[in-house]
């Protein structure tokens, strides 16, 4: 498992590239890596700039049924998310601008898991399993 | 486990009437196996059980349940391979107890033992339906994803101009394998143009149109523009009754149509010879 | 800081974007290319984008911003070149990219920009 802290824009670069990397080297098709990097660029940018700076941990896993995946682990101390459920429909933002919320890189992987509350930080873990 | 030593008896019984026993018990399985199984091979593999089995029983080391249990699934996913129902390999399994039966069946002192021994067994023969169904299940899977694969051809109507017919079901697994191959196709043959087909799509609801809505976004990132043909009457009175709305993507009745409407866009023209 | 480079062939710029790009280096791209296109009046923006293999929602506002920004210029522009995993991964995003035309190749963009389609 690697620990990456997440304090500026270039450590966001790097988390790409180390998911990347570890997408790879565990059988994700293309198209699964490329979904994999994204939503954790979309969480590593989350972190940094709503966040206020946090860790990411990116591990190998396997299933039941012998599969492998990449699961990534995003936390942060910043202000929390107030309503969690509403964070995760369609379209919703904080901070301005346009931006997508989390559901959209929910659809981009297999396993989501988000833990936050007001002043607590938030955690959220995402699973790709290859095919 | 062993609280009264009974495991540990029965363990000494087999080892010291390990050929009479392995030999009975090949027999019985070869039998049950409707000659499609050769005495040799089956003793060789039965062997390999019995030893496992006994050391289980003597509880003498801590991996012994494990490589048991290894080798039973490999045994069942062998016989599944080979086309034998679950039944008959539970029962080549069960028949171990028939054939320590027959040697002590004689001696009553050693009904406790074959107790235990009988519950044992039954517990193997059982895991080797479980073994059974996980390997059916993944070569369905298999198939499946084959399937899958061979059913999703793209295809190249003219200059320019592809068609994806689509026939079965439009599920999300599919629609993913549909998005990358159209996509790849456009890359591949420069095209500007896709014609996705669903004539041969059973029924078409939000779920299915929204699959639709998503394939064709895909397809306009990479500058194509779609066309959704094989509308049936039918379909178009569920869509419109559901308050599908496919936007600004045109749709066409026939796939003739739509080829028909690619070819104006594109600006060409069919003229008689 | 890489600047990302800008050519002007005739009334079109081009940008070609190479993978991984710093989120700096994209909003730097922002500000050059209204540069350009102030002092160019170049009525055309093809952005080849072959070589990137992530577009997260950050670079995806960040090129639709540069649609905006050019039309506000009267120029048009053309996001030429997109993966098909990338495509594949922006339609479940959910993001659009509206605002600007995409094509699958430099070639096809200048016939957008040029008139023929």
């Amino acid at each position: 498992m690697d620990e990456l802290p997440i304090k500026s824009g270039d450590d966001v670069v790097r988390v790409r590239q180390q998911v990347r990397t570890v997408a790879a080297k565990n059988g994700l098709s293309l198209v699964d890596q490329t979904k994999l990097v994204t939503a954790a660029s979309e969480l590593a940018r989350n972190t940094l700039v709503h966040g206020g700076g946090g860790v990411a941990r990116v591990e190998v896993v396997k299933s039941l049924n012998g599969r492998t995946g990449g699961k990534l682990h995003f936390t942060d101390e910043g202000p929390g998310i107030a309503d969690v459920d509403l964070a995760l429909t369609d379209g919703w933002t904080t901070g301005g601008g346009l931006g997508l919320g989390l559901s959209g890189t929910r659809r981009l992987v297999d396993e989501f898991e988000l833990n936050s509350k007001p002043g607590a930080g938030t955690s959220v873990v995402v699973v790709k399993w290859s095919r | 486990m062993d609280v009264d030593g009974t495991r540990g008896r029965m363990a000494d019984y087999l080892r010291d009437h390990q050929d009479k026993v392995v030999g009975r018990w090949s027999e019985l399985v070869v039998a049950g196996g409707r000659g499609r199984t050769s005495v040799e091979e089956v003793r060789r593999e039965l062997g390999g059980l019995f030893t496992l089995i006994v050391r289980v029983l003597s509880e003498a080391d801590e991996h012994a349940d494990g490589e048991l249990q290894a080798a039973l699934d490999e045994l069942s996913r062998g016989r599944a391979r080979d086309g034998f129902t679950p039944s008959e390999t539970a029962l080549g399994v069960f028949s171990l107890k028939e054939a320590v039966y027959e040697l002590v069946a004689d001696s009553a002192e050693m009904v406790p033992e074959f107790l235990a021994l009988s519950r044992m067994i039954d517990d193997l023969g059982l895991s080797t339906f479980e073994a059974y169904s996980a390997a059916r299940e993944q070569i369905i899977s298999d198939q499946v994803t084959t399937m899958m694969e061979l059913s999703t051809p793209v295809v190249r109507l003219w200059e320019g101009i592809i068609a994806v017919p689509l026939v079965g079901t439009l599920d999300s697994a599919r629609t993913q394998l549909v998005m990358e191959k159209l996509l790849d196709t456009l890359v591949a043959t420069g095209a500007d143009h896709a014609v996705i087909d669903i004539t041969g799509v059973a029924t078409v609801d939000t779920e299915v149109a929204q699959h639709l809505l998503k394939t064709v976004s895909a397809a306009r990132l990479l500058g194509a523009e779609c066309t959704i043909s094989g509308i049936r009457p039918q379909v178009a009175q569920t869509i419109v009754s559901l308050g599908i709305d496919f936007g600004d993507i045109a749709t066409k009745a026939t796939l003739a149509d739509a080829l028909a409407l690619a070819l104006r866009q594109a600006g060409l023209k069919v003229v008689q010879a | 800081m890489d600047r990302v480079p800008i050519l002007k062939i005739g009334p079109t710029l081009f940008v070609s974007i190479q993978i991984d790009l710093q989120d700096e280096s994209v909003i730097l791209l922002q500000e050059d290319l209204a540069d350009e296109l102030a002092a160019t009046g170049a009525r055309g923006v093809i952005i080849d984008i072959t070589a990137v293999e992530i577009v997260d929602s950050f670079i995806g506002r960040m090129l639709t911003m540069i649609g905006s920004i050019s039309r506000l210029f009267d120029a048009e522009t053309v996001i030429v070149g997109m993966r098909p995993a990338v495509a594949i991964t922006l339609t479940e995003l959910g993001l659009s990219m509206g605002g600007v035309r995409t094509a699958l190749n430099a070639e096809k963009g200048l016939e957008i920009l040029n008139g023929k389609t």
